[in-house]
């Protein structure tokens, strides 16, 4: 039994120590916002907010976030939250979208540390995320667009 | 999406022409449930919203939004009332035009083929609603119009919602003619309206394969043969058993399915399977020694597929010969959602959930595997988080192989079967290795007369579902698309085709033979030009004169890219023209060096002719990921096998392309009135010769094998 806050509520699941936090969200939780694509922290489908922090559930053991508090997309909130979303619609980031909750999750957690990324800090906090369509470009402008909203 | 009931509730009704539904099938029929159902696309309820039926997939091409852009600009509809669901597979209604009596999406037909099916089911709507106001208000139908989901009179000040008129109009019959729009008055087509998918794909709730689930439902993977052609000879599953969760082990033909009550536990279980294979039938071949073999093919003569002239003679006797040998790797196209299915066996036949890009072969698949009959298996298509073409395949490999398992388990519960990251990279079915070798002739003033291209590769249509429509006189028209049509006017062409077995799964990719022969024609032609002393630009154009379409396509993306205004040092601008699924772009790209040898691509100018525009920045969007896609092959993908063993398992090796590598990219659309041709595929084939043709400005080399990460600092590499 591992207990884990996430999205802000405390909950218990009866897993081993060793599963990915991932797979606790998806198959226990049904919380399938969070993806899974690769499995091996290379690609950031499964970017969540570990203690505010970008973080790849497919390598986080259950037992490794014990008590600490875990945010999905599912559960993501506040200014920077709306205003990410709301760039990424304007600007129809997404194509397949598989990768996008992931990208998102990235994007909210560049955007609550430095307000106004520059193009070498989007390419830093963003290098993880994979998409195969290539939305890249809409996803740097779609950064640029919500800063700007933040700053109004 | 329909339910089963609905769904053979309609098939019946639709033989009398007009559907008659009911929203709460429980519930005893009222005038106010009665929905207004013309034909197979389209559906309008009392509740105001207009329900587009798509036989398509949506893999993130924008095909929900640009079908719905269609039938909704002949319905004259509001685009906020506008919802989409999938179509069940249904051979008959929901072919795709494309293809015969198939339903499926690919070649980027989804918008050409649906053009006209749809308007006219948009239009035929249209005209019902029309009729039943003038009949509830007793005026001429021609005095009605209709603007955005309102139907008015204005001589009588009356209005209605389409939602307020639906039950009426379904009592009527459907009109036999129906007028289509003026092109001129469109007001949808051609407007940059957002995505019908961008709310979910932004909040975590649209939902995928992956994301799909039963009650009681089991998740499976697979053991998978360490070779192509493998096959299980004998496996040992105690210590599998013994993994917390795992509840079944059971041999598939694709492999031993580990069956457990979710992903890890599956997973886990594999782990500890220890299977024998009989791999006394299995591929053993490696890159280097295939590269041998077709290297040694393509200095003899093959079957011939165009000849024009007589290119050898005139390259006997030509003042100047180039030639160039390019070598393409097998590529795996690693969409970002793996591959998955689910299937859940009952005792009325059987429901497949997947991202299904051809529905009634996975259909078809599913029946046989459960000796079913194929109108027994209800295909749900849920959105695909990419395909590229992985998910179209002729075997139905994937929901079959789920059907397999959940048949093997004991047809009691429902199976998802995944295939993990490294399945996908190491599964096969990949984009074909193949080489080129050209020959070009330039006479005493430069003019090209006489171009020879040998091609060898593996067929993707030979031996599957597909031959009958791909291969023509033994030659699959993907080898050679885009070589066999090059568009030169050069007098003396020659093209022919070694076609190559070897067991390594091969298939689509997108833009699928143009991924090679665009690279292969559009670098060879820049060496000529460069070989003449002549602008690579002026060179394309003297030799399209006769080919409006891409001479359109090239000036703009020239204009625009200001092609011959010097750069800054450093940098250098290539191009390439291709046409693939009857639309032709041009791509400028400019490009720089980076220390480590790599190019590093700045910027890239596009142009696009695609007809009609339905939704120019989901075109736009198209051709932007068309671009990358190509990008992240051109610079870093390749599938390579040593003794017969793919030598990538994920995203480690098998490199994609990162956020810090996409290009800026100005994609602009010629204008034209033409009906729509494709978006998904064209953008990819021109980068990599766009890409090549700079760089040789900055190094001066020419790159004959890709990927170019065989440029990066020596030692790191190997073949």
């Amino acid at each position: 039994m591992v207990t884990i806050r996430i999205n802000g509520t405390a909950q218990s699941v009866d897993v081993d120590g060793d599963v990915p936090l991932l797979w606790v969200l998806r198959d226990e939780l049904r919380l399938t916002g969070t993806k899974y694509g690769c499995g091996v922290a290379q690609c950031g489908a499964c970017t969540v907010h570990i203690d505010g922090r970008a973080a790849r559930s497919c390598v986080a053991p259950a037992a490794a976030v014990a008590g600490r508090e875990v945010v999905t997309i599912e559960g993501v909130a506040g200014d920077v939250a709306r205003a990410v979303q709301d760039a990424w619609r304007r600007l129809d980031v997404a194509q397949c979208g598989y990768c996008q909750s992931g990208q998102i999750m990235s994007a909210i957690a560049l955007l609550s540390e430095i307000r106004r990324p520059s193009d070498a800090d989007i390419d830093t906090a963003m290098g993880g995320n994979v998409c195969r369509c290539a939305t890249y470009a809409r996803i740097r402008a779609a950064i640029h667009d919500a800063a700007q909203a933040i700053g109004r | 999406m329909l339910t089963r009931r609905r769904f053979l509730q309609s098939t019946v009704l639709a033989t009398v022409g007009l559907v008659i539904e009911f929203r709460l099938e429980h519930r005893p029929a009222t005038a106010a449930d009665a929905v207004l159902q013309p034909n197979a696309f389209v559906r309008i309820a009392p509740d105001n919203t207009v329900t587009i039926i798509s036989k398509h997939i949506e893999m993130g091409e924008g095909t929900y939004t640009g079908l719905a852009t269609i039938l909704a600009e002949e319905l004259d509809a509001d685009w906020s009332q506008i919802r989409v669901e999938s179509a069940p597979a249904d051979a008959e209604r929901y072919n795709n035009l494309a293809f015969g009596p198939v339903q499926g999406t690919g070649g980027s037909s989804a918008m050409a083929n649906s053009w006209d099916q749809l308007r006219r089911a948009g239009a035929t709507a249209r005209a019902m609603l029309v009729e039943a106001a003038a009949r509830e208000w007793g005026v001429p139908a021609s005095e009605i119009t209709v603007e955005r989901g309102v139907v008015s009179h204005a001589p009588s000040g009356r209005r209605a919602t389409f939602g307020e008129l639906a039950s009426k109009a379904a009592a009527l019959t459907p009109p036999a003619q129906v007028t289509l729009k003026d092109p001129k008055d469109f007001k949808l087509v051609g407007t940059r309206l957002p995505r019908l998918d961008g709310r979910t794909k932004t909040d975590g709730t649209a939902q995928y394969t992956m994301d799909f689930s039963l009650p009681g439902m089991l998740t499976a993977v697979i053991a998978r043969p360490p070779r192509f052609g493998a096959t299980v000879k004998s496996f040992d599953a105690v210590a599998a058993r013994r993994v917390k969760g795992v509840t079944h082990v059971v041999q598939v033909p694709s492999g031993v399915a580990v069956v457990a009550t979710g992903f890890w536990a599956a997973r886990k279980g594999r782990d500890a399977l220890r299977v024998t294979w009989d791999e006394s039938r299995a591929e053993r071949r490696g890159t280097d020694e295939l590269l041998a073999t077709y290297r040694t093919l393509a200095g003899q003569p093959g079957r011939a597929v165009r000849r024009d002239g007589d290119a050898d003679a005139v390259l006997a006797r030509a003042a100047r010969v180039v030639e160039a040998v390019y070598e393409f790797p097998y590529l795996a196209h690693a969409p970002m959602e793996p591959l998955d299915a689910v299937v859940r066996i009952g005792s009325d036949g059987c429901d497949l959930w997947a991202g299904s890009q051809i529905q009634t072969i996975d259909q078809h698949v599913v029946a046989q595997v459960l000796g079913l009959a194929p109108n027994k298996v209800r295909v749900h298509t849920l959105l695909a988080g990419g395909s590229f073409g992985r998910r179209g395949t002729p075997d139905g490999d994937v929901a079959g192989e789920a059907a397999a398992i959940a048949k093997a388990i004991g047809g009691d519960k429902p199976v998802k079967l995944v295939w993990t990251r490294e399945d996908d990279i190491q599964g096969g079915k990949y984009r074909p290795l193949y080489v080129h070798r050209l020959r070009g002739g330039l006479d005493a003033q430069g003019e090209i007369v006489g171009w020879e291209n040998r091609i060898v590769g593996q067929s993707i249509a030979a031996g599957t579902a597909f031959e009958a429509m791909l291969v023509k006189d033994g030659v699959d028209v993907t080898s050679v698309e885009g070589a066999a049509n090059v568009p030169y006017a050069i007098p003396n062409v020659t093209v022919e085709l070694h076609t190559t077995k070897v067991g390594v799964p091969v298939h689509f990719w997108r833009s699928v033979g143009s991924t090679h022969t665009a690279y292969a024609t559009e670098t060879f032609l820049d060496e000529l030009a460069h070989a003449a002393g002549k602008d690579p630009l002026a060179v394309r154009r003297a030799l399209l004169a006769q080919k409006p379409r891409h001479l359109g396509a090239l000036n703009l993306a020239a204009e625009r890219a200001r092609w011959g205004d010097p750069l800054p040092a450093g940098r250098a601008r290539g191009i390439a023209v291709h046409e693939s699924f009857n639309s032709v772009v041009a791509e400028v790209a400019e490009v720089s060096l980076r220390p480590d040898g790599m190019p590093k691509v700045e910027r890239v100018v596009c142009a696009v002719d695609c007809g009609t525009a339905i939704n120019p920045d989901v075109v736009r969007a198209q051709l932007e990921g068309g671009i990358g896609y190509g990008l992240a092959a051109a610079l870093w993908s390749e599938i390579t096998l040593v003794d017969g063993r793919v030598q990538q398992r994920n995203f480690d090796r098998y490199r994609p392309l990162r956020i810090n590598e996409m290009p800026a990219i100005d994609v602009h659309i010629v204008p034209s009135g033409a009906a729509p041709t494709g978006v998904g595929e064209p953008g990819t084939p021109p980068i990599a010769p766009a890409v090549a043709n700079a760089l040789f400005h900055l190094n001066g080399q020419r790159v004959r094998r890709l990927p170019f990460a065989r440029l990066a600092a020596a030692g790191t590499r190997t073949s």
